[in-house]
């Protein structure tokens, strides 16, 4: 027989936890029911186009502060970073400071400008001083690539979380879970538009931040708040001793993984302030100033939250075995939950079994409203940039505008449904890595350069957004992330010829050199007002919307 | 539908921006954004990669202890949570004081010409 903390995990594996999980079941509903609820009455408020891009541009930067951390905080985030402190310790730990420093380039450069120029897309910055149509069909492009990579990991994710926290099986069974999943992302974004989005956001990011403060208190509590001791419990109770506690056990294997520690890091902490579900957030609030307030509370959210991973992951470490973790997930995903149950009283036990489902349903409460902003994203851009500005030429009514996006959403939910299906076998952890380098190669420098550089010019534009988004995703089919490796998507596949998982390492430095030649080499002139325009406006705020 | 200013062209010019942009007072603010945020920007960034480097390549060092089981990697690595606390606090008054008056003056000043763009906003 096995101890008894060790025996929750592998019945769950096994799909045999019943009482745990009509619990998580039965919070699960009420999550919904309650964010549905939400969603309604959001609905009833959204009439015209700023209602359902921008939520009416009427939330306070507090409130924005804390959807952005419910858009950013994913269930990787949560699930991934504590699993992975839980299995490598220290090395898990580097990957949540890259996605924090990271927002500070959106605090310094990009947020109030932004927030300024822009009207409800990123494609509205972009193009605003080029040529409108291939610029927004190029920045409605990469918005859609972006955000659906992003969300075939969420929707993937969702049917891996089913299967470890509710003992779901069968293939049926997944199936079904990525589908009503869709189904409630789809509704959310249709009836409730950005107001009932950013309340679902904000109402999951005080739950996560709830849950993840008690499990932190009740391990300090352990540890008589003590950190060296829990880190000395548990580079011992990890079997690795001193090594647990220093860089290098996930990455530091050779020089190949050593250099792709880089690429992420440099992808990581370029990519947020191109991710265009984060950019959209900006556009909530009614002023940059609030910008400015919304960006500071995310940082303080999500600092102190990644700070907590630290006591989730090394508090995993120390008091279970690492086999029960890897035996419930060889990635360490559910080294959370099997915590939670750890620290409630053990299998078995009422406190347990409570903070058990408390944790998990937190965790299907993350994925939500992740893939609801990110729905949003795409279909906003699909609607106002390629359908409004380029289809019909900017000669669409509101009302027709609205139904667009309307209809967008249900298109983009219905594809995210099929791959998610799809991809439910697949390895798709290193899907928002590759979100994050496309972000970081394709959209920050056009940003960048859109706001600060006097001479860039349409093809500049164009060369940046295309070449970033190409050589990001063309480089990443070819890695090991795809083909070639055990871990890949296709493991029986062999065509990685490029040996970084990441490839922001190259693809970045490209979008920022492709952007600047192709604007050497335009024929074209910059044009000079429509410069001046938009850089007063966007230091000023001046006629901002 | 375009991002530009809405303004209507039968009753109101648009405000000559390449003149504002060409003002000293613009020039002063453009100035106060760009000194502060561009080198801080490439000094959080550098700061950030030497601890990407430390880590990859001098593990050695970041294992040395400095109080307990807590080594020097940790100490880096809350390093860099403090430090991206301070710089977004630091920032935050340095627009509040150095930004915000130069901006809303001239935001006012040009929305006091054209009373449309501010019933646009």
């Amino acid at each position: 027989m096995m101890p008894p903390q060790q025996s929750y995990a592998l019945q769950l594996a096994a799909g045999g936890a019943g009482e745990h999980r009509a619990l998580i079941i039965t919070l699960f509903a009420v999550f919904v029911a309650a964010t549905l609820g939400i969603t309604v009455w959001a609905g009833r408020q959204t009439k015209g186009a700023e209602d359902f891009y921008a939520g009416g541009r009427q939330f306070s930067g507090f409130q924005n502060g804390l959807a952005i951390s419910g858009d950013y905080m994913s269930a990787a985030s949560f699930l991934g970073i504590a699993g992975a402190i839980a299995l490598f310790g220290y090395d898990g730990f580097l990957y949540s400071i890259g996605f924090l420093v990271a927002w500070l380039v959106a605090l310094l450069l990009v947020a109030e400008p932004l927030r300024n120029s822009g009207r409800f897309t990123m494609g509205d910055v972009l193009a605003y001083r080029m040529r409108q149509r291939p610029v927004r069909t190029a920045a409605g492009t990469s918005t859609i690539v972006v955000s659906i990579f992003y969300l075939l990991a969420q929707m993937a994710g969702a049917g891996a979380l089913v299967t470890l926290l509710l003992g779901i099986t069968s293939e049926a069974g997944k199936i079904l879970v990525v589908v009503l999943v869709g189904i409630v992302m789809i509704l959310y974004v249709t009836i409730g538009g950005m107001k009932g989005t950013t309340w679902v956001q904000m109402v999951k990011a005080v739950l996560l931040i709830a849950g993840t403060l008690l499990i932190t208190f009740l391990v300090a509590l352990k540890f008589h708040f003590n950190l060296s001791g829990l880190l000395g419990a548990a580079a011992e109770n990890s079997g690795k001793g001193a090594a647990f506690l220093q860089p290098g056990l996930k990455y530091g294997a050779t020089a190949t993984s050593k250099i792709d520690f880089i690429s992420l890091g440099l992808a990581l902490v370029l990519g947020t302030a191109g991710l265009p579900h984060i950019l959209i957030r900006f556009y909530t609030v009614p002023t940059a100033k609030a910008a400015r307030t919304s960006v500071n509370w995310a940082i303080g959210i999500i600092g102190v939250f990644y700070l907590m991973t630290i006591a989730l992951g090394f508090g995993a470490a120390a008091l279970l075995k690492p086999e029960a973790i890897t035996a419930a997930n060889k990635a360490g995903n559910t080294a959370a939950p099997q915590l939670a149950e750890v620290i409630g009283g053990g299998a078995g036990s009422t406190g347990g079994a409570v903070l058990l489902a408390v944790i998990s349903a937190v965790a299907f409460a993350t994925i939500l409203a992740v893939v609801a902003g990110l729905t949003l994203a795409s279909s906003s851009s699909f609607a106002h940039d390629i359908y409004v500005n380029v289809l019909r030429k900017g000669q669409a009514t509101e009302k027709e505008e609205v139904g667009a996006a309307r209809w967008a959403t249900v298109g983009i939910g219905a594809v995210a449904i099929v791959l998610g299906v799809f991809a439910r076998g697949l390895n798709v952890a290193g899907l928002v890595a590759l979100a994050f380098a496309v972000a970081a190669s394709a959209n920050l420098p056009t940003l960048l350069y859109s706001l600060f550089w006097k001479r860039f010019t349409t093809r500049g534009a164009l060369w940046s957004i295309y070449g970033g988004l190409a050589s990001s995703v063309l480089l990443v089919l070819f890695s090991p992330v795809v083909s070639g490796k055990e871990t890949s998507m296709f493991p029986g596949a062999d065509f990685d010829f490029f040996p970084l998982e990441n490839p922001g390492l190259i693809s970045i430095p490209l979008g920022f050199l492709l952007g600047w030649l192709g604007s050497l080499l335009s024929k074209e002139e910059p044009d000079a007002k429509k410069y001046a325009e938009l850089e007063v406006r966007s230091l000023t705020g001046t006629g901002a919307h | 539908m375009s991002a530009a200013p809405t303004i209507d062209p039968g009753t109101h010019e648009p405000p000559d921006y390449l003149q504002v942009q060409s003002s000293a007072e613009f020039d002063e603010l453009r100035r106060a954004h760009r000194s502060f945020a561009f080198p801080l920007t490439l000094g959080f960034i550098l700061w950030y990669l030497v601890y990407v480097l430390l880590s990859s390549y001098a593990g050695g060092f970041m294992a040395t202890k400095v109080a307990g089981r807590v080594n020097v990697a940790f100490v880096l690595g809350l390093g860099q949570f403090v430090t991206t606390f301070l710089i977004a606090w630091w920032y935050s008054r340095h627009a509040a004081a150095r930004l915000d008056p130069k901006a809303e003056a001239i935001k006012s000043r040009l929305e006091a010409d054209k009373p449309r763009l501010e019933a646009d906003a």
